[in-house]
């Protein structure tokens, strides 16, 4: 239930714009890896280029090569449904569908996979939920609206919808930049026990979250404005924090600049 | 979990293990720390005021303003009143003079001496063509506009809602004419054609002569209420939030089925709205379908016969000759239009507002 995704020479477009130039990194399953790196840097860009939501944006390209188990997901031949249902992703802010109860917003997925059976949808609704550390707070009123719970049950009804699907690597864009910090705690201890099943890849703006959740860290700059974020320096988390190779990344996480 | 950064750069989400180094670089969190102190200047008198309290204004531009937007709202009700008067004072001695029944008789002779005329049927046209037209127009209209937002390259998709809504600006007349003058040859070749091969429907049965028909009028008037659909929905579905639609399109959803998980239910108020302006529309429709219908009284839900009649058309085909009682009767009959169209409306508010705890949170 997790693969290995790796990136060669991944370079993104919006446009005419370079967002990110020649990306080289691999992910190894069942582990957390996070991308940190000053705003706009490209660590989101890169980040939704890998289930190729990059595209949905008109004018938006990628070339380079990404494959997941091997396999290129930029392929001709590629269903880029299917991609996305293999490497689910959970944004920056909490969008449950606004129209759907909580449990049809957890079933949202697997409804538009085809699956029709109640029982089916009941039993992966409550595992999904239950993973989400959710279930507890929500089984009464799973026919209520999604959108009345608060922000940080909202985050974590927007990740059971995500992992409802069975993924194999599941993405995430500052997934707790609106939340409190208690909510964000709990989206932590979440990561942390969703690692056994996927492959987790988080983009962060808070170092102390990279540092806590993840296993490697990428660390993402750019030059000055205009110009393409490149991947300055991709290690072990420990090593990234403790005693970094490149300078720059000493200046970042230190908090010289960014 | 990793160990422990220096320091935190943004330790807003940080929680519980916020640890602060000893070496604070003259980064930007330590003139943040120390701004508020530096920008309070004591005893200033800025906008915030230095001094003592001042009363609040008796009179002055908010008062006014409130008064003035008062004035408007208790204006519409006075108006919508003195139009009820009137209407109901003209109409209750002409029903009064009615010597069948107002409800049931299929007929309308009210400038006889011995009034007779009866509702029914023009209420009963007027329903039949309103909803075939919806029936015809709404599917249609939502396609336009869901291809205007969410297909369409956005050059073409501005370009052609602008046609759309030039649509909705030609005259009914000028529609009333095309189609009693030019689009009645294909829908009554259309006619003849349904009834060969379907006429055991009831619908389509009869011996003819077909043309100036239920299904005529009903085409006619779906095409003039299509741009106000079309337009109002392409509105609704273009405020899909976009967070929705990535959200549906990560978990794998083709574009139609995006559509189908976000947007649409999304949109269903404005939807709903939407037709029922629509509905609205070809409800108080007139002279297009006084030229293009066959005016008899009768019910029938016979399609495709020479036949049907309206309220409004009624209205502007008798207006003309009618005395003193045909004009009130007129008018009773304007009243009817008036409860049906209420009817409509509160039906369309009590859709959308059996759903209010899904749609107000949507906001």
């Amino acid at each position: 239930m997790a693969k290995r995704i790796e990136a060669s020479n991944v370079t993104a477009y919006y446009g005419a714009f370079k967002a990110i130039e020649n990306i080289n990194l691999t992910v190894e399953p069942k582990t957390v890896t996070a991308l940190i790196g000053p705003s706009g840097c490209g660590k989101s860009t890169f980040l939704r280029s890998i289930n190729r939501m990059h595209e949905v944006l008109p004018g938006a390209r990628v070339e380079g090569s990404l494959t997941i188990d091997d396999q290129d997901i930029y392929d001709r031949d590629v269903d880029v449904t299917a991609v996305r249902r293999m490497i689910g992703m959970v944004f920056q802010r909490p969008n449950p569908f606004p129209t759907m109860s909580i449990y049809e917003n957890v079933v949202a997925g697997l409804r538009l996979n085809g699956v029709r059976k109640k029982s089916i949808l009941d039993e992966a609704a409550e595992k999904a939920l239950r993973s989400a550390n959710l279930w507890d707070e929500v089984k009464d009123r799973l026919g209520k609206p999604g959108a009345g719970l608060s922000g940080g049950q909202q985050q974590r009804l927007c990740i059971a919808r995500t992992i409802a699907v069975e993924p194999q690597v599941v993405l995430m864009d500052e997934p707790c930049s609106a939340l409190d910090p208690i909510s964000t705690l709990a989206i932590e201890d979440l990561i942390f026990q969703l690692k056994d099943k996927f492959t987790i890849i988080i983009v962060t703006h808070n170092m102390q979250q990279a540092a806590r959740v993840s296993d490697r860290t990428a660390f993402f700059s750019i030059d000055k404005t205009g110009e393409p974020g490149r991947l300055i320096e991709y290690d072990s988390t420990q090593k990234i924090f403790s005693n970094p190779s490149q300078k720059k990344t000493e200046d970042y996480i230190t908090g010289r600049f960014g | 979990m990793g160990e422990t950064p220096h320091r935190s750069a943004d330790a807003g989400t940080g929680g519980t293990r916020v640890t602060q180094s000893h070496e604070w670089p003259a980064g930007a969190s330590a003139r943040v720390a120390e701004a508020p102190v530096s920008t309070r200047t004591p005893g200033g008198s800025g906008l915030g005021g230095g001094g003592a309290l001042p009363r609040a204004r008796k009179f002055g531009a908010e008062r006014a303003f409130r008064g003035l937007s008062m004035a408007a709202g208790a204006a519409v009700l006075v108006i919508i009143a003195a139009i009820a008067i009137f209407l109901i004072a003209k109409a209750v001695p002409a029903l009064r003079a009615d010597t069948e029944n107002f409800w049931t008789y299929e007929g309308w002779s009210p400038n006889e001496t011995e009034p007779k005329f009866g509702i029914g049927t023009l209420a009963f046209g007027t329903v039949l063509s309103s909803a075939l037209a919806l029936l015809i127009a709404v599917p249609v209209a939502l396609g336009i506009a869901l291809y205007l937002s969410h297909y369409a390259p956005r050059r073409v998709g501005t370009a052609l809602g602008f046609l759309i809504d030039l649509l909705a600006a030609v005259p009914s007349v000028v529609f009333g004419l095309w189609g009693r003058d030019v689009f009645i040859n294909p829908v009554r070749d259309f006619s003849v054609w349904l009834n060969t091969y379907f006429g055991w429907l009831p619908i389509f049965g009869g011996d003819g002569p077909f043309g100036r028909s239920i299904l005529l009028g009903a085409l006619v008037l779906a095409i003039m209420v299509l741009p106000i659909i079309t337009s109002l929905s392409r509105e609704v579905f273009l405020q899909t939030p976009t967070a929705n639609e990535e959200a549906a399109l990560a978990l794998g959803a083709t574009r139609w089925e995006m559509i189908r998980t976000a947007v649409l239910p999304y949109g269903r108020p404005g939807i709903i709205a939407a037709v029922m302006l629509g509905l609205g529309r070809a409800l108080g429709e007139t002279i297009a379908l006084a030229m293009t219908l066959g005016i008899t009284f009768g019910i029938s839900f016979n399609l495709i016969q020479n036949g049907g009649n309206t309220i409004a058309a009624n209205i502007a085909n008798a207006f003309g000759e009618a005395n003193e009682t045909g004009r009130g009767a007129l008018i009773a009959s304007g009243l009817v239009l008036f409860a049906i169209t209420l009817i409509v409306n509160i039906t369309a508010r009590a859709i959308i507002y059996r759903r209010r705890e899904f749609t107000e949170s949507a906001a």
